[in-house]
Protein backbone atom coordinates (compact mmCIF):
# COMPACT_ATOMS: atom_id res chain seq x y z
CA UNK A 1 0.00 0.00 0.00
CA UNK A 2 2.48 2.48 1.11
CA UNK A 3 4.47 1.14 -2.32
CA UNK A 4 1.71 2.67 -4.36
CA UNK A 5 0.95 6.00 -2.58
CA UNK A 6 4.78 6.62 -2.42
CA UNK A 7 5.02 6.01 -6.03
CA UNK A 8 1.91 8.25 -6.94
CA UNK A 9 3.50 10.80 -5.15
CA UNK A 10 6.80 10.46 -6.21
CA UNK A 11 5.36 10.32 -9.97
CA UNK A 12 3.15 13.02 -9.59
CA UNK A 13 5.93 15.22 -8.06
CA UNK A 14 8.00 14.41 -11.29
CA UNK A 15 5.28 14.57 -13.80
CA UNK A 16 4.64 18.29 -12.51
CA UNK A 17 8.15 19.59 -13.42
CA UNK A 18 8.51 17.62 -16.44
CA UNK A 19 5.41 19.00 -17.79
CA UNK A 20 6.93 22.16 -17.64
CA UNK A 21 9.52 21.69 -19.64
CA UNK A 22 7.04 21.70 -23.02
CA UNK A 23 9.99 22.59 -25.46
CA UNK A 24 11.88 19.38 -23.89
CA UNK A 25 8.92 17.40 -24.70
CA UNK A 26 8.71 18.73 -28.29
CA UNK A 27 12.60 18.22 -28.79
CA UNK A 28 12.09 14.51 -27.13
CA UNK A 29 10.06 13.98 -30.44
CA UNK A 30 11.15 16.55 -32.87
CA UNK A 31 13.55 13.72 -34.79
CA UNK A 32 10.87 11.17 -35.03
CA UNK A 33 8.53 14.02 -36.05
CA UNK A 34 11.33 15.26 -38.59
CA UNK A 35 11.31 11.61 -40.24
CA UNK A 36 7.56 11.26 -40.53
CA UNK A 37 7.38 14.33 -42.37
CA UNK A 38 10.74 14.14 -44.70
CA UNK A 39 11.45 10.68 -44.85
CA UNK A 40 7.51 9.23 -44.42
CA UNK A 41 5.99 10.56 -47.85
CA UNK A 42 9.38 8.95 -49.59
CA UNK A 43 8.68 5.42 -47.52
CA UNK A 44 4.78 5.89 -48.84
CA UNK A 45 5.49 5.08 -52.27
CA UNK A 46 6.90 1.43 -51.47
CA UNK A 47 5.02 0.76 -47.99
CA UNK A 48 2.53 2.05 -46.05
CA UNK A 49 2.11 4.65 -43.01
CA UNK A 50 1.18 1.49 -40.92
CA UNK A 51 4.80 0.35 -41.43
CA UNK A 52 6.10 3.29 -40.69
CA UNK A 53 4.82 4.97 -37.75
CA UNK A 54 5.15 1.90 -35.58
CA UNK A 55 9.06 2.06 -36.53
CA UNK A 56 8.84 6.30 -35.75
CA UNK A 57 7.51 4.89 -32.17
CA UNK A 58 10.53 2.93 -30.99
CA UNK A 59 12.46 5.67 -32.70
CA UNK A 60 10.79 7.92 -29.95
CA UNK A 61 11.10 5.50 -26.97
CA UNK A 62 14.70 5.49 -27.10
CA UNK A 63 15.45 9.11 -27.98
CA UNK A 64 13.58 10.12 -25.06
CA UNK A 65 12.87 7.70 -22.47
CA UNK A 66 16.38 6.64 -23.09
CA UNK A 67 17.47 9.92 -22.11
CA UNK A 68 15.47 10.16 -19.00
CA UNK A 69 18.74 9.10 -17.09
CA UNK A 70 19.66 13.00 -17.43
CA UNK A 71 17.22 13.80 -14.74
CA UNK A 72 18.83 11.55 -12.50
CA UNK A 73 21.84 12.80 -12.98
CA UNK A 74 21.04 16.43 -12.48
CA UNK A 75 19.45 15.30 -9.00
CA UNK A 76 22.25 13.39 -7.89
CA UNK A 77 24.91 16.45 -8.26
CA UNK A 78 21.91 18.85 -6.68
CA UNK A 79 21.67 16.58 -3.60
CA UNK A 80 18.33 15.94 -4.20
CA UNK A 81 18.90 12.29 -4.79
CA UNK A 82 20.47 11.56 -1.71
CA UNK A 83 17.70 13.53 0.25
CA UNK A 84 15.07 11.48 -0.83
CA UNK A 85 17.19 8.47 -0.34
CA UNK A 86 17.46 9.64 3.30
CA UNK A 87 13.28 9.84 2.84
CA UNK A 88 11.52 6.01 4.62
CA UNK A 89 10.24 6.07 1.23
CA UNK A 90 10.48 2.60 -0.80
CA UNK A 91 13.54 2.67 -2.94
CA UNK A 92 11.31 0.86 -5.82
CA UNK A 93 8.63 3.88 -5.33
CA UNK A 94 11.37 6.33 -5.78
CA UNK A 95 12.60 4.83 -9.11
CA UNK A 96 9.19 3.75 -10.17
CA UNK A 97 7.41 7.49 -9.85
CA UNK A 98 10.07 8.63 -11.99
CA UNK A 99 10.16 6.27 -14.48
CA UNK A 100 6.09 6.50 -14.81
CA UNK A 101 6.78 9.77 -15.08
CA UNK A 102 9.14 9.84 -18.43
CA UNK A 103 6.56 6.83 -19.71
CA UNK A 104 3.43 9.32 -19.28
CA UNK A 105 5.78 12.49 -21.11
CA UNK A 106 6.61 9.05 -23.92
CA UNK A 107 2.88 8.48 -24.77
CA UNK A 108 2.31 12.62 -24.73
CA UNK A 109 4.96 12.33 -27.42
CA UNK A 110 3.97 9.16 -29.37
CA UNK A 111 0.29 10.21 -29.50
CA UNK A 112 1.68 13.45 -31.02
CA UNK A 113 3.44 11.25 -33.60
CA UNK A 114 0.38 9.48 -34.44
CA UNK A 115 -1.76 12.74 -34.84
CA UNK A 116 1.00 13.93 -37.33
CA UNK A 117 0.51 10.34 -38.84
CA UNK A 118 -2.87 10.72 -39.57
CA UNK A 119 -2.52 14.09 -41.32
CA UNK A 120 -0.41 12.47 -43.57
CA UNK A 121 -2.02 8.96 -44.36
CA UNK A 122 -2.46 6.79 -41.39
CA UNK A 123 -4.88 4.52 -40.84
CA UNK A 124 -4.45 2.58 -37.93
CA UNK A 125 -8.17 1.25 -36.35
CA UNK A 126 -8.36 2.93 -32.61
CA UNK A 127 -8.20 -0.42 -30.76
CA UNK A 128 -4.99 -0.87 -32.71
CA UNK A 129 -3.96 2.66 -31.68
CA UNK A 130 -4.70 2.06 -28.00
CA UNK A 131 -2.99 -1.17 -27.56
CA UNK A 132 0.08 0.24 -29.54
CA UNK A 133 0.06 3.05 -27.23
CA UNK A 134 0.16 0.46 -24.08
CA UNK A 135 3.31 -1.48 -25.37
CA UNK A 136 4.56 2.08 -25.87
CA UNK A 137 4.03 2.55 -22.09
CA UNK A 138 5.80 -0.65 -21.18
CA UNK A 139 8.65 0.22 -22.97
CA UNK A 140 9.16 3.62 -21.53
CA UNK A 141 9.14 2.18 -18.38
CA UNK A 142 11.62 -0.17 -19.09
CA UNK A 143 14.07 2.36 -21.09
CA UNK A 144 13.61 5.42 -18.42
CA UNK A 145 14.43 2.14 -15.44
CA UNK A 146 17.81 1.25 -17.45
CA UNK A 147 18.76 5.17 -18.40
CA UNK A 148 18.54 5.60 -14.80
CA UNK A 149 20.55 2.59 -13.92
CA UNK A 150 22.89 3.67 -16.60
CA UNK A 151 23.31 7.09 -15.57
CA UNK A 152 24.03 6.19 -11.79
CA UNK A 153 26.29 3.40 -12.21
CA UNK A 154 28.11 5.42 -15.30
CA UNK A 155 30.54 8.55 -15.00
CA UNK A 156 27.91 11.20 -15.62
CA UNK A 157 30.14 12.85 -18.26
CA UNK A 158 29.49 9.63 -19.95
CA UNK A 159 26.14 9.18 -20.03
CA UNK A 160 25.32 10.96 -22.85
CA UNK A 161 27.83 9.93 -25.40
CA UNK A 162 27.62 6.55 -24.43
CA UNK A 163 23.51 6.71 -24.57
CA UNK A 164 23.11 8.35 -27.57
CA UNK A 165 25.89 6.20 -29.74
CA UNK A 166 23.84 3.17 -28.11
CA UNK A 167 20.53 4.52 -29.07
CA UNK A 168 21.37 4.57 -32.78
CA UNK A 169 22.05 0.95 -33.99
CA UNK A 170 19.54 -0.03 -31.39
CA UNK A 171 16.95 2.17 -33.99
CA UNK A 172 18.74 0.49 -37.31
CA UNK A 173 18.28 -2.82 -35.93
CA UNK A 174 14.74 -2.88 -34.60
CA UNK A 175 13.69 -2.41 -38.32
CA UNK A 176 12.26 1.41 -37.77
CA UNK A 177 13.01 2.67 -41.14
CA UNK A 178 12.89 -0.56 -43.12
CA UNK A 179 11.10 -3.91 -42.32
CA UNK A 180 14.10 -5.86 -41.62
CA UNK A 181 12.61 -8.96 -43.47
CA UNK A 182 14.37 -7.04 -46.37
CA UNK A 183 17.65 -7.51 -44.95
CA UNK A 184 20.67 -10.16 -45.42
CA UNK A 185 19.99 -13.00 -42.85
CA UNK A 186 22.63 -12.22 -40.59
CA UNK A 187 21.38 -9.07 -39.73
CA UNK A 188 18.01 -9.74 -39.11
CA UNK A 189 19.81 -12.60 -36.99
CA UNK A 190 20.88 -9.46 -34.92
CA UNK A 191 17.80 -7.96 -35.08
CA UNK A 192 15.92 -10.48 -33.57
CA UNK A 193 18.29 -10.31 -30.79
CA UNK A 194 16.97 -7.04 -29.58
CA UNK A 195 13.91 -6.65 -28.09
CA UNK A 196 12.23 -3.51 -29.61
CA UNK A 197 12.59 -5.49 -33.33
CA UNK A 198 9.66 -7.29 -31.75
CA UNK A 199 8.20 -4.46 -30.56
CA UNK A 200 8.24 -2.67 -33.90
CA UNK A 201 6.55 -5.72 -35.12
CA UNK A 202 4.14 -6.40 -33.00
CA UNK A 203 2.73 -2.27 -32.95
CA UNK A 204 3.22 -2.99 -36.73
CA UNK A 205 0.57 -5.69 -36.99
CA UNK A 206 -1.64 -3.88 -34.25
CA UNK A 207 -1.55 -1.01 -36.35
CA UNK A 208 -3.11 -2.86 -39.88
CA UNK A 209 -6.02 -3.96 -37.43
CA UNK A 210 -4.34 -7.92 -36.45
CA UNK A 211 -5.04 -8.52 -33.44
CA UNK A 212 -4.22 -11.74 -32.52
CA UNK A 213 -1.08 -12.73 -34.08
CA UNK A 214 2.33 -14.42 -33.12
CA UNK A 215 4.21 -11.13 -32.89
CA UNK A 216 1.70 -9.37 -31.35
CA UNK A 217 2.03 -12.46 -28.57
CA UNK A 218 5.85 -12.19 -28.92
CA UNK A 219 5.89 -8.29 -28.79
CA UNK A 220 3.55 -7.88 -25.43
CA UNK A 221 5.93 -10.45 -23.84
CA UNK A 222 8.66 -8.86 -24.53
CA UNK A 223 7.58 -5.30 -23.35
CA UNK A 224 6.70 -6.93 -20.43
CA UNK A 225 9.67 -8.91 -19.26
CA UNK A 226 11.54 -6.55 -20.78
CA UNK A 227 9.61 -3.82 -17.98
CA UNK A 228 10.37 -6.51 -15.14
CA UNK A 229 13.71 -6.73 -15.47
CA UNK A 230 14.56 -3.03 -16.26
CA UNK A 231 12.70 -2.19 -12.74
CA UNK A 232 14.32 -4.87 -10.88
CA UNK A 233 17.75 -3.50 -12.24
CA UNK A 234 17.16 -0.36 -11.62
CA UNK A 235 16.00 -0.50 -7.88
CA UNK A 236 18.67 -2.58 -7.25
CA UNK A 237 21.12 0.04 -8.95
CA UNK A 238 19.35 2.70 -6.94
CA UNK A 239 19.56 1.04 -3.61
CA UNK A 240 23.39 1.07 -4.04
CA UNK A 241 23.34 4.30 -5.63
CA UNK A 242 26.64 5.98 -3.62
CA UNK A 243 26.96 3.23 -0.98
CA UNK B 1 19.76 6.86 20.13
CA UNK B 2 22.95 6.11 18.37
CA UNK B 3 24.89 3.28 19.25
CA UNK B 4 27.53 2.03 17.19
CA UNK B 5 30.45 -0.34 17.70
CA UNK B 6 33.64 -0.55 15.46
CA UNK B 7 31.91 1.21 12.66
CA UNK B 8 34.36 1.11 9.73
CA UNK B 9 33.70 2.10 6.23
CA UNK B 10 36.90 1.41 3.28
CA UNK B 11 35.92 3.08 0.07
CA UNK B 12 36.41 1.08 -3.29
CA UNK B 13 40.05 2.18 -3.82
CA UNK B 14 40.97 1.78 -0.70
CA UNK B 15 40.59 4.75 1.92
CA UNK B 16 40.04 3.88 5.20
CA UNK B 17 37.81 7.01 6.01
CA UNK B 18 36.56 5.32 9.24
CA UNK B 19 38.03 2.77 11.15
CA UNK B 20 35.84 1.30 13.93
CA UNK B 21 34.06 4.55 15.60
CA UNK B 22 31.68 3.57 18.69
CA UNK B 23 29.91 6.29 19.62
CA UNK B 24 27.04 6.47 22.44
CA UNK B 25 24.66 9.26 22.39
CA UNK B 26 21.63 9.37 24.57
CA UNK B 27 18.19 10.43 24.09
CA UNK B 28 17.61 14.33 24.21
CA UNK B 29 21.69 14.82 24.23
CA UNK B 30 23.26 17.71 21.29
CA UNK B 31 26.25 15.71 20.28
CA UNK B 32 28.74 17.98 18.81
CA UNK B 33 31.15 15.52 16.05
CA UNK B 34 34.36 17.38 15.49
CA UNK B 35 37.23 17.01 12.97
CA UNK B 36 39.56 18.03 10.61
CA UNK B 37 38.61 17.94 6.94
CA UNK B 38 38.77 14.57 5.68
CA UNK B 39 38.36 13.09 9.77
CA UNK B 40 35.74 11.37 8.55
CA UNK B 41 32.73 13.03 9.82
CA UNK B 42 30.67 12.68 6.50
CA UNK B 43 31.46 9.21 5.91
CA UNK B 44 29.88 8.30 9.77
CA UNK B 45 26.83 10.18 9.13
CA UNK B 46 26.36 9.03 5.80
CA UNK B 47 26.35 4.94 7.07
CA UNK B 48 24.35 6.38 10.11
CA UNK B 49 21.61 7.24 7.96
CA UNK B 50 21.45 4.48 5.72
CA UNK B 51 22.89 6.32 3.10
CA UNK B 52 26.17 4.40 3.05
CA UNK B 53 26.75 0.42 3.47
CA UNK B 54 29.48 0.15 6.76
CA UNK B 55 32.13 -2.23 5.55
CA UNK B 56 32.20 -3.72 9.25
CA UNK B 57 30.41 -3.04 12.59
CA UNK B 58 26.96 -2.57 13.86
CA UNK B 59 24.84 0.10 15.13
CA UNK B 60 21.65 1.11 16.27
CA UNK B 61 19.94 4.14 15.27
CA UNK B 62 16.63 5.51 16.91
CA UNK B 63 16.33 2.15 17.99
CA UNK B 64 16.26 -0.19 15.35
CA UNK B 65 19.73 -1.55 14.03
CA UNK B 66 21.09 0.19 11.07
CA UNK B 67 21.61 -2.83 8.74
CA UNK B 68 18.83 -5.28 9.43
CA UNK B 69 15.94 -2.49 9.55
CA UNK B 70 17.29 0.65 7.56
CA UNK B 71 13.44 1.58 7.45
CA UNK B 72 12.51 2.04 10.45
CA UNK B 73 15.59 3.93 11.16
CA UNK B 74 14.79 6.12 8.07
CA UNK B 75 11.41 6.90 9.88
CA UNK B 76 12.84 8.61 13.08
CA UNK B 77 15.76 10.41 11.72
CA UNK B 78 16.63 13.62 9.41
CA UNK B 79 19.65 14.87 8.38
CA UNK B 80 20.90 17.46 6.40
CA UNK B 81 23.87 17.13 4.52
CA UNK B 82 27.07 18.79 4.23
CA UNK B 83 26.13 19.70 0.65
CA UNK B 84 22.26 20.26 0.68
CA UNK B 85 19.72 18.90 -1.27
CA UNK B 86 17.44 22.03 -2.58
CA UNK B 87 16.74 21.57 -6.03
CA UNK B 88 18.00 24.16 -8.05
CA UNK B 89 14.99 23.97 -11.03
CA UNK B 90 11.87 23.30 -8.85
CA UNK B 91 10.16 25.49 -6.34
CA UNK B 92 11.27 24.53 -2.58
CA UNK B 93 7.53 24.47 -2.00
CA UNK B 94 6.86 21.26 -4.14
CA UNK B 95 10.00 19.44 -3.01
CA UNK B 96 8.92 20.02 1.00
CA UNK B 97 5.43 19.23 -0.33
CA UNK B 98 6.97 15.99 -1.43
CA UNK B 99 9.40 15.60 1.33
CA UNK B 100 6.93 15.61 4.41
CA UNK B 101 4.58 12.86 1.98
CA UNK B 102 6.82 10.94 2.01
CA UNK B 103 7.43 10.59 5.46
CA UNK B 104 3.37 10.47 5.36
CA UNK B 105 2.29 13.41 6.58
CA UNK B 106 -1.03 14.45 5.69
CA UNK B 107 -1.22 17.65 3.32
CA UNK B 108 -2.84 19.78 5.62
CA UNK B 109 -0.74 18.51 8.61
CA UNK B 110 2.43 18.97 6.26
CA UNK B 111 1.53 22.12 5.56
CA UNK B 112 1.09 23.69 8.69
CA UNK B 113 4.60 22.40 9.48
CA UNK B 114 6.14 23.87 6.46
CA UNK B 115 4.77 27.39 7.53
CA UNK B 116 5.91 26.95 11.49
CA UNK B 117 9.26 26.39 9.80
CA UNK B 118 9.68 28.93 7.33
CA UNK B 119 8.11 31.31 9.44
CA UNK B 120 11.06 30.11 12.47
CA UNK B 121 13.83 30.50 9.66
CA UNK B 122 12.39 33.30 8.03
CA UNK B 123 12.46 31.84 4.51
CA UNK B 124 8.67 32.45 3.85
CA UNK B 125 7.50 34.27 0.75
CA UNK B 126 10.75 32.67 -0.58
CA UNK B 127 9.15 28.77 -0.80
CA UNK B 128 7.78 29.65 -4.87
CA UNK B 129 11.39 30.43 -5.55
CA UNK B 130 13.48 27.59 -7.66
CA UNK B 131 16.71 26.89 -5.48
CA UNK B 132 18.81 28.56 -8.02
CA UNK B 133 17.22 31.71 -6.86
CA UNK B 134 18.05 31.59 -3.49
CA UNK B 135 20.98 32.44 -1.90
CA UNK B 136 23.14 30.41 -0.42
CA UNK B 137 22.15 31.29 3.15
CA UNK B 138 18.55 30.82 2.25
CA UNK B 139 19.39 27.37 0.52
CA UNK B 140 20.93 26.64 3.15
CA UNK B 141 18.01 27.62 5.77
CA UNK B 142 15.91 25.53 3.37
CA UNK B 143 17.76 22.58 3.70
CA UNK B 144 17.26 22.72 7.63
CA UNK B 145 13.24 23.38 6.79
CA UNK B 146 13.54 19.97 4.82
CA UNK B 147 15.78 18.02 8.01
CA UNK B 148 12.66 19.40 10.38
CA UNK B 149 9.80 18.93 8.53
CA UNK B 150 8.58 15.47 9.94
CA UNK B 151 9.63 16.22 13.09
CA UNK B 152 12.18 13.68 13.40
CA UNK B 153 13.55 11.90 16.91
CA UNK B 154 17.04 12.53 15.84
CA UNK B 155 18.62 15.14 13.94
CA UNK B 156 21.57 14.72 11.98
CA UNK B 157 23.12 17.84 10.57
CA UNK B 158 26.26 17.85 8.78
CA UNK B 159 28.16 21.48 8.86
CA UNK B 160 24.52 23.30 9.75
CA UNK B 161 25.53 27.04 10.04
CA UNK B 162 28.07 26.61 7.05
CA UNK B 163 27.70 29.97 4.72
CA UNK B 164 24.72 30.93 7.95
CA UNK B 165 25.44 34.86 8.83
CA UNK B 166 25.04 35.20 12.77
CA UNK B 167 21.56 36.39 13.84
CA UNK B 168 20.39 33.00 11.25
CA UNK B 169 23.49 30.97 12.75
CA UNK B 170 21.84 31.64 16.25
CA UNK B 171 18.46 30.97 15.11
CA UNK B 172 18.80 28.04 14.43
CA UNK B 173 20.58 27.20 17.80
CA UNK B 174 17.46 28.53 19.38
CA UNK B 175 15.32 26.42 17.56
CA UNK B 176 17.48 23.10 18.31
CA UNK B 177 17.50 23.86 21.66
CA UNK B 178 13.57 24.75 21.51
CA UNK B 179 12.71 21.08 20.00
CA UNK B 180 14.99 19.73 22.12
CA UNK B 181 13.07 21.11 25.32
CA UNK B 182 9.74 20.19 23.89
CA UNK B 183 10.27 17.37 21.62
CA UNK B 184 12.83 15.74 23.35
CA UNK B 185 14.96 16.13 20.07
CA UNK B 186 18.28 14.76 19.82
CA UNK B 187 20.97 16.37 18.06
CA UNK B 188 24.31 14.95 16.44
CA UNK B 189 25.73 17.44 14.25
CA UNK B 190 29.15 18.17 12.87
CA UNK B 191 30.70 21.63 13.11
CA UNK B 192 33.76 23.88 12.19
CA UNK B 193 33.04 26.46 14.48
CA UNK B 194 34.65 26.62 18.18
CA UNK B 195 31.62 28.25 19.88
CA UNK B 196 28.91 26.16 18.53
CA UNK B 197 30.72 22.91 19.54
CA UNK B 198 31.25 24.89 22.70
CA UNK B 199 27.85 26.44 23.50
CA UNK B 200 25.26 24.61 21.98
CA UNK B 201 26.40 20.58 22.52
CA UNK B 202 26.46 18.78 25.84
CA UNK B 203 28.83 16.64 24.83
CA UNK B 204 31.66 16.56 21.88
CA UNK B 205 33.42 13.33 20.09
CA UNK B 206 36.98 14.62 18.50
CA UNK B 207 37.28 12.42 15.33
CA UNK B 208 40.75 12.19 13.41
CA UNK B 209 42.06 10.24 10.42
CA UNK B 210 38.94 8.07 11.11
CA UNK B 211 38.56 7.28 14.59
CA UNK B 212 37.47 8.86 17.78
CA UNK B 213 40.61 10.33 19.70
CA UNK B 214 38.83 12.20 22.43
CA UNK B 215 35.51 12.28 23.95
CA UNK B 216 33.99 14.71 26.75
CA UNK B 217 31.49 17.68 27.70
CA UNK B 218 33.11 20.50 26.21
CA UNK B 219 34.07 21.43 30.26
CA UNK B 220 35.71 17.79 30.93
CA UNK B 221 37.75 18.30 27.92
CA UNK B 222 39.09 21.79 28.38
CA UNK B 223 40.09 20.60 31.92
CA UNK B 224 41.21 23.27 34.06
CA UNK B 225 42.39 25.91 31.89
CA UNK B 226 42.30 26.46 27.82
CA UNK B 227 39.77 26.67 25.71
CA UNK B 228 38.57 23.94 23.49
CA UNK B 229 40.40 25.40 20.72
CA UNK B 230 43.75 24.51 22.78
CA UNK B 231 42.50 21.22 22.93
CA UNK B 232 41.14 20.30 18.99
CA UNK B 233 44.99 21.60 18.51
CA UNK B 234 46.96 19.62 20.85
CA UNK B 235 44.99 16.70 19.64
CA UNK B 236 44.64 17.19 15.70
CA UNK B 237 46.97 19.44 14.91
CA UNK B 238 44.74 21.92 13.23
CA UNK B 239 42.89 25.21 14.90
CA UNK B 240 39.42 25.22 15.55
CA UNK B 241 39.55 29.22 15.46
CA UNK B 242 37.88 31.32 12.81
CA UNK B 243 40.99 33.77 13.30
CA UNK B 244 43.18 30.83 11.95
CA UNK B 245 41.88 30.32 8.78
CA UNK B 246 42.40 31.91 5.36
CA UNK B 247 39.54 34.78 5.09
CA UNK B 248 36.54 33.12 5.85
CA UNK B 249 34.57 34.52 3.40
CA UNK B 250 37.30 34.08 0.66
CA UNK B 251 34.80 31.99 -2.03
CA UNK B 252 37.85 30.86 -3.47
CA UNK B 253 39.23 29.26 -0.59
CA UNK B 254 40.14 25.66 -2.14
CA UNK B 255 40.13 24.06 1.41
CA UNK B 256 36.49 22.55 2.04
CA UNK B 257 35.70 20.07 -0.57
CA UNK B 258 34.98 16.23 1.68
CA UNK B 259 38.79 15.54 -0.49
CA UNK B 260 37.92 13.10 -2.05
CA UNK B 261 41.19 11.27 -2.47
CA UNK B 262 42.98 13.63 -0.71
CA UNK B 263 44.69 12.13 2.91
CA UNK B 264 42.77 13.07 5.64
CA UNK B 265 44.57 16.54 6.72
CA UNK B 266 46.45 16.91 3.58
CA UNK B 267 47.23 19.78 1.56
CA UNK B 268 43.93 21.89 0.76
CA UNK B 269 42.43 21.11 3.64
CA UNK B 270 43.78 23.90 5.65
CA UNK B 271 40.38 26.06 6.21
CA UNK B 272 38.01 24.06 8.41
CA UNK B 273 35.62 27.11 7.23
CA UNK B 274 33.93 26.51 4.51
CA UNK B 275 33.33 30.19 2.57
CA UNK B 276 30.65 31.86 3.89
CA UNK B 277 29.07 32.45 -0.39
CA UNK B 278 27.40 29.09 -1.38
CA UNK B 279 29.25 26.81 -3.92
CA UNK B 280 28.12 26.88 -6.96
CA UNK B 281 26.11 23.88 -8.41
CA UNK B 282 29.20 22.25 -10.35
CA UNK B 283 31.22 22.89 -6.65
CA UNK B 284 28.25 21.14 -4.94
CA UNK B 285 28.37 18.21 -7.49
CA UNK B 286 32.41 17.76 -6.98
CA UNK B 287 32.03 18.10 -3.69
CA UNK B 288 28.94 15.40 -2.53
CA UNK B 289 27.65 12.98 -4.85
CA UNK B 290 29.97 12.99 -8.34
CA UNK B 291 33.25 12.57 -6.32
CA UNK B 292 31.69 9.72 -4.42
CA UNK B 293 30.40 7.86 -7.19
CA UNK B 294 33.02 7.15 -9.13
CA UNK B 295 36.49 7.32 -9.87
CA UNK B 296 37.15 9.43 -12.16
CA UNK B 297 34.70 12.07 -10.28
CA UNK B 298 37.09 11.15 -7.56
CA UNK B 299 39.95 12.51 -9.35
CA UNK B 300 38.19 15.25 -10.76
CA UNK B 301 37.57 16.41 -7.25
CA UNK B 302 40.93 15.88 -6.31
CA UNK B 303 42.55 17.75 -9.28
CA UNK B 304 40.32 20.66 -8.03
CA UNK B 305 41.81 20.62 -4.72
CA UNK B 306 45.06 21.39 -6.14
N1 LIG C 1 33.41 8.10 -2.17
C1 LIG C 1 34.64 8.17 -1.65
N2 LIG C 1 35.62 7.45 -2.21
C2 LIG C 1 36.86 7.49 -1.71
N3 LIG C 1 37.22 8.22 -0.65
C3 LIG C 1 36.29 8.95 -0.05
C4 LIG C 1 34.94 8.99 -0.52
N4 LIG C 1 34.23 9.83 0.28
C5 LIG C 1 35.10 10.30 1.19
N5 LIG C 1 36.33 9.79 1.00
C6 LIG C 1 37.52 10.02 1.83
O1 LIG C 1 37.22 9.62 3.14
C7 LIG C 1 37.84 10.48 4.07
C8 LIG C 1 36.79 11.03 5.02
O2 LIG C 1 35.93 11.89 4.31
P1 LIG C 1 34.72 12.65 5.02
O3 LIG C 1 33.92 13.28 3.94
O4 LIG C 1 34.04 11.70 5.91
O5 LIG C 1 35.49 13.75 5.86
P2 LIG C 1 34.89 14.89 6.81
O6 LIG C 1 35.39 14.62 8.17
O7 LIG C 1 33.45 15.01 6.61
O8 LIG C 1 35.64 16.18 6.25
P3 LIG C 1 35.13 17.70 6.02
O9 LIG C 1 35.38 18.44 7.27
O10 LIG C 1 36.03 18.18 4.93
O11 LIG C 1 33.71 17.66 5.61
C9 LIG C 1 38.55 11.54 3.26
O12 LIG C 1 39.91 11.16 3.18
C10 LIG C 1 37.89 11.46 1.91
O13 LIG C 1 38.81 11.82 0.92
MG1 LIG D 1 32.23 16.43 5.86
Amino acid sequence: MDVIRETWLVFRHNVRILLRQKVGILFGVMQPLLYLVLFGPLFATIGTWETLVPGLLVQVSLLSAGMAGFGIVFDLRSGVLERLRVTPAHRVALLLGRVLGSSLILLIQSVLLIALGYAFGLRAPLPGVLAGLAIMALLGVSLAALSNAIALTLDPDLFAPVVSTVVVPLILLSGAFLPMSMAPAWLDAVSRATPFRHVVEAVRDLFAGHYATAAVGVGVGVALALSAVCVAVGTRVFNRANA
Amino acid sequence: MIRTSGLRKTFPGGVEAVRGVDLAVEAGEIVGFLGPNGAGKTTTMRMLTTLLRPSGGTAVVAGHDLLADPRSVRRRIGYVSQGGGVSPGVPVKEELELHAALYGARPAEARGRIRELLDRFELTGLETRPGAALSGGQRRRFDLVFGLVHAPALLFLDEPTTGLDPQSRAHLWDHIRRLREEEGLTVFLTTHYLEEADTLADRLFIIDHGVIVAEGTPAELKGGGGTLDDVFLSITGRSLRDDALGAPGDPSAPGDPSGAGGVPGGPGAEAPDRPAAPADRADRADRNDMAETTAAGARRAADGER
